[in-house]
């Protein structure tokens, strides 16, 4: 089929895409007039019966938790895959350096100066950053996935600087298995644990604290945040990980 | 101008903005320029989630969005540039 | 403004789709389909909205103010960390292609058998 065949029939395909969806949205209330029960009845009771203040992240991993298990198990499966893809091929054979002394003997140009300050400069808040928004789900804007992203971009800088051997010393590839697997575990075994004790799986059964929004109040719900976080973290350093061994191992037996 | 005017003029801004970006985005072919736009796109849509009242996935569109994906992206496209 | 987020997703997707379907680089198709998925978290958080509501965050103000859905807010939130994970298990892919087949052209690779 040549492309402008291809383009053809792409024109005809989307020519009825785009009509059922003006039919779908003519019936849509407007942009604005929200009439669903669903927020409003949870917006009413979600101090009382969970103690947090910060709903989006109670939504997440208390009214709607067992969808976050099932998110975080294809970020799981996503790193698994990573490394399973990315492995030998057949035919292809190691060089006898590490991917650590083939860094050491690259020729490339040393980063400036510039660069290395400012990104060394920001490694420490930026940690700081990221484990704080991991661990406050319930009060403010935060919560597990984004504290966890950015933890990992904490990472990320230090690479950027230029120093991968040090990157590749701080993140070692054994440690992220085993950070992931207890992030991932923890928050089923939360809920598992849950069941043992003949209520309904991921039940809220910690302490719900006094002051709405204080960091020991809640229950569950700050466990599971920081559960989730250092798997979120680990699970994109093995990715990064993964994707470096790539580039700087060199193979033979392929072009 | 009411408050919900003025919500209004920024929504619709920046909606503008996000569509233009994504048509930019489509358009461009050399890989890391490509790399750069969508960044920037990002950057955008975080900017929209923001205007829409919803600062955690402003967060998330931020970490990811902007920064995790292109890093992923240019090692990638490191890794099949055809050697030198 | 009753129906323009709406049209901008539409939109976005038409875009987005049309630059897979004439794409000759396998990366650059990565990046459409990234573009495809941002339009779901606008379409998301456009249906949720509520005209003069505020971030749905009760810690300095009263519970019993209007504010938004936080419930499509949640499915947004996850929806983009885990998308960024499930682009970098395609990637890999791509990366194995070139590895095999030496280009990236999905033009020249949909000629190859297995």
């Amino acid at each position: 089929m040549t492309p402008r065949q291809r383009l053809w029939l792409f024109a005809v395909a989307v020519a009825g895409l785009v009509a059922c969806y003006l039919w779908a949205f003519a019936g849509l209330p407007g942009f604005g007039d929200y009439p669903g029960p669903y927020g409003p009845a949870i917006l009413k009771r979600v101090i009382t019966e969970t103690n947090a203040t910060g709903v989006v992240s109670a939504v997440n991993f208390e009214y709607r938790g067992f969808d976050t298990v099932g998110e975080e198990f294809i970020l799981f499966t996503a790193a698994a895959g990573m490394s399973v893809v990315l492995r030998q091929l057949r035919g292809e054979r190691e060089r006898q350096s590490s991917p650590t002394d083939d860094a050491a003997n690259r020729q490339v140009p040393a980063t400036s100066s510039a660069i290395r300050i400012v990104s060394l400069l920001f490694v420490g808040p930026t940690a700081v950053i990221g484990w704080w928004l991991a661990t406050h789900a319930q009060t403010n804007p935060s919560g597990g996935f984004q504290g966890g992203v950015i933890l990992a971009t904490a990472f990320f800088l230090v690479y950027l600087s230029g120093e991968f051997i040090v990157f590749r010393r701080l993140s070692p590839i054994a440690l992220l298995d085993a950070v992931e697997a207890i992030g991932a575990g923890g928050f089923a075994a939360v809920g598992v644990t849950a069941v043992a004790m003949s209520l309904p799986y991921l039940y809220n059964y910690l302490p719900l604290g006094t002051i709405p929004g204080a960091v020991s109040s809640s229950g569950t719900i700050v466990l599971i945040s920081f559960l989730v976080g250092i798997e979120v973290a680990a699970a994109f350093l093995l990715i990064i990980g993964e994707l470096l061994e790539q580039t700087l191992l060199r193979r033979e037996g392929s072009s | 101008m009411t408050p919900n005017a003025v919500m209004d003029i920024l929504q619709v801004t920046v909606l503008v903005l996000v569509a233009a970006g994504a048509t930019l985005v489509v358009r461009t072919r050399d890989r890391v320029l490509l790399v750069l736009v969508l960044s920037v796109y990002g950057m955008l849509l975080a900017i929209l989630f923001f205007v829409f009242q919803a600062p955690d996935v402003t967060l998330s569109e931020l970490a990811v969005g902007a920064i995790a994906l292109p890093l992923i992206l240019l090692l990638t496209i490191a890794k099949v540039r055809k050697p030198q | 403004m009753q129906v323009f987020p709406f049209i901008v997703v539409a939109w976005i997707v038409v875009v987005g789709l049309y630059g897979m379907v004439t794409s000759r680089d396998l990366i650059h198709q990565v990046v459409c389909l990234i573009v495809v998925q941002s339009s779901t978290y606008v379409l998301l958080l456009a249906v949720g909205y509520v005209t003069g509501g505020v971030a749905p965050y009760f810690f300095d103000i009263s519970p019993r103010a209007l504010a938004v859905d936080p419930v499509v807010q949640a499915l947004a939130l996850t929806d983009v960390v885990v998308e960024a994970a499930v682009t970098a298990l395609l990637l890999s892919f791509a990366v194995q292609a070139y590895k095999r087949f030496g280009t990236l052209d999905p033009h020249e690779l949909a000629e190859f058998k297995g």
